[in-house]
């Protein structure tokens, strides 16, 4: 909340958010003026696609990346001791520690353009929908959650972790199209290595009404593995932890 | 010319002064490249999430030929295959010093020490990422050979296209070097040059050729992008290996290339000028 002071910064985050939306849109336009539909997807469920990988681009640099970053670095120069000496849950503590609030103008502006995508949908869009949607949305964001963590926690045995998420970074691109277009090498490497299929594509397929119940659990299946395995990994990384002079 | 007769002591500096140019070029190109090559995995990992973009875009627009029965505007999948493989070693000779660079440098007071030196700081800037090109080329290769065999490019250049692609690199190279030193250079009167940054490259991923090739793009912002300086840097060295452009095109572009470089630099020094006048050390 400390960057709640600069409030300059709101607006040129504001000036950034519209950058990349109307990036995307001109994007967009390109791709349908030469095409009506790409692998079966219209512009609108396009758009609701792209609209949900800048809302959820929104929600990793608000508050998974800023935590990430900061858990490496402490891992490093041995700052972490502060954290894991306090009595409430290690892993809960350092996912909650930075909040970059002004990123959250992606998550507005990106579910502004999901609910425009929505709007010239031609099938239905009702409550149960935006109920799935929004279920699809939160098991896809503690799937991504969880990479991260997999990922940062790798500190602890390797010094230069920042590559990775440079390497991240990079990936995270690919979820701007419905991952069905892809070759297969490139889809299951986007669905289950890095999961970007379950966090962007899935939540896009439930409002354009093609998610199946077999894809839901699937979802749900494989982040509830994550989770656990997750929470194991960062527990096996901690035990690795030796403090470093801090 | 002067009326000095050759081997005046003048003459005789103004050659010393070039070759100790040409040595800093030299040895700080060289140790820049010993250094670089010590992290080779740290360059991959970065070197293959640069591959995700053209991947992407290469897809979609696949995906889109075979629906319209094989080509868009005369494009098929092998041409757009060779366009964006190609497109992935001309995105890294792009990648030189940025505004964020200058904005750093300012913060933490570097530039001081670098103020120091006799030389400018734009050609310590302009040896040290070309002899990091050196190792990026040797590391794109194996990259390249690998989306050769995935994605099955269509790809015939002369001799001519060859040699004029690996000058054109080296343009683009310098164009771009010079944008960014000169976007730099407006993080002497703010810290906060993000939002502008992010602007331009907006505007170059549209109108050089990054996102697609131009000939996708509506007629008019095609006129558009020949008259911004970021053609030159994408489209023109990949379309120099890729296309068919007549022999006059190639030299053509290699000249326009040389036109923007001079025009950047020229740019680039006035506002150094004035930049420099205003800044005070922070820290160090």
């Amino acid at each position: 909340m400390n960057e709640l002071q600069y409030r300059a910064n709101f607006f040129i985050q504001l000036l950034q958010s519209a950058v990349a939306v109307v990036t995307a849109l001109v994007v967009l336009k390109l791709v349908y003026s030469h095409t009506k539909e790409l692998n079966g997807w219209s512009e609108s469920e396009l758009l609701v696609v792209m609209g949900i990988h800048v809302l959820l681009g929104g929600v990793i640099g608000m508050s998974i990346q800023p935590n990430m970053e900061r858990l490496m670095e402490e891992v490093r120069d041995g700052k972490l001791d502060f954290a894991l000496m306090k009595p409430e849950d290690s892993q809960v503590l350092v996912s909650v520690r930075e909040v970059r609030i002004w990123r959250a103008v992606d998550i507005i502006s990106g579910a502004g353009v999901v609910a425009y995508g929505v709007r010239g949908l031609e099938t239905d869009f009702g409550a149960s929908d935006a109920l799935l949607f929004l279920a699809m949305l939160v098991i896809g964001t503690i799937t991504i959650y969880c990479f991260w963590l997999v990922i940062s926690t790798l500190a602890f045995w390797i010094v230069n972790v920042w590559n990775i998420i440079e390497l991240f970074n990079g990936i995270y691109l690919t979820g701007r199209f419905p991952v069905s277009i892809y070759p297969t090498w490139l889809r299951i490497g986007v669905t289950f290595i890095v999961p970007i299929a379950f966090a962007i594509t899935v939540p896009a397929e439930a409002v354009t009404s093609r998610l199946e119940w077999g894809t839901v659990v699937l979802a749900v299946g494989f982040s509830a593995v994550l989770f656990v395995a997750t929470r194991r990994w960062w527990r096996f990384g901690v035990r690795r932890y030796s403090g470093a002079s801090a | 010319m002067s009326t000095e007769v050759a081997g005046s002591p003048r003459e005789t500096r103004q050659a010393g002064a070039a070759r100790s140019m040409l040595d800093f070029y030299l040895t700080r190109g060289r140790t820049e490249i010993q250094s670089q090559f010590q992290y080779r995995v740290a360059q991959y990992l970065y070197m293959i999430g640069m591959l995700a973009e053209p991947i992407v875009y290469l897809v979609v627009w696949t995906t889109i030929a075979e629906q319209q029965g094989g080509s868009v505007e005369g494009i098929t999948p092998g041409e757009f295959a060779a366009y964006y493989i190609v497109w992935t070693l001309v995105r890294n000779m792009n990648i030189v010093f940025t505004p964020y660079g200058w904005e750093w440098r300012i913060r933490e007071g570097i530039l001081s020490a670098a103020l120091l030196r006799p030389l400018h700081p734009l050609h310590d800037d302009l040896a040290g990422f070309a002899g990091w090109k050196f190792v990026v080329i040797g590391l794109w290769l194996p990259i390249a050979a690998v989306l050769w065999l995935v994605f099955d490019p269509l790809l015939d250049p002369s001799l001519v296209e060859v040699l004029v692609f690996s000058v054109a690199i080296w343009g683009a190279y310098l164009i771009r070097t010079m944008f960014l030193s000169l976007l730099g250079m407006v993080t002497f009167w703010t810290t906060r040059v993000s939002a502008l940054f992010e602007l331009a490259i907006a505007f170059e991923l549209l109108l050089s050729g990054r996102l697609v090739p131009l000939e996708l793009m509506p007629s008019w912002s095609q006129d558009l992008a020949y008259l911004l300086p970021f053609v030159w840097t994408f489209y023109f060295p990949i379309q120099a290996l890729v296309g068919d452009l007549s022999t006059a095109g190639l030299l053509g572009g290699l000249a326009a290339q040389a036109g923007w470089t001079i025009a950047l630099t020229g740019l680039m020094l006035v506002a150094w000028r004035h930049a420099v006048r205003r800044y005070s050390a922070v820290g160090n």
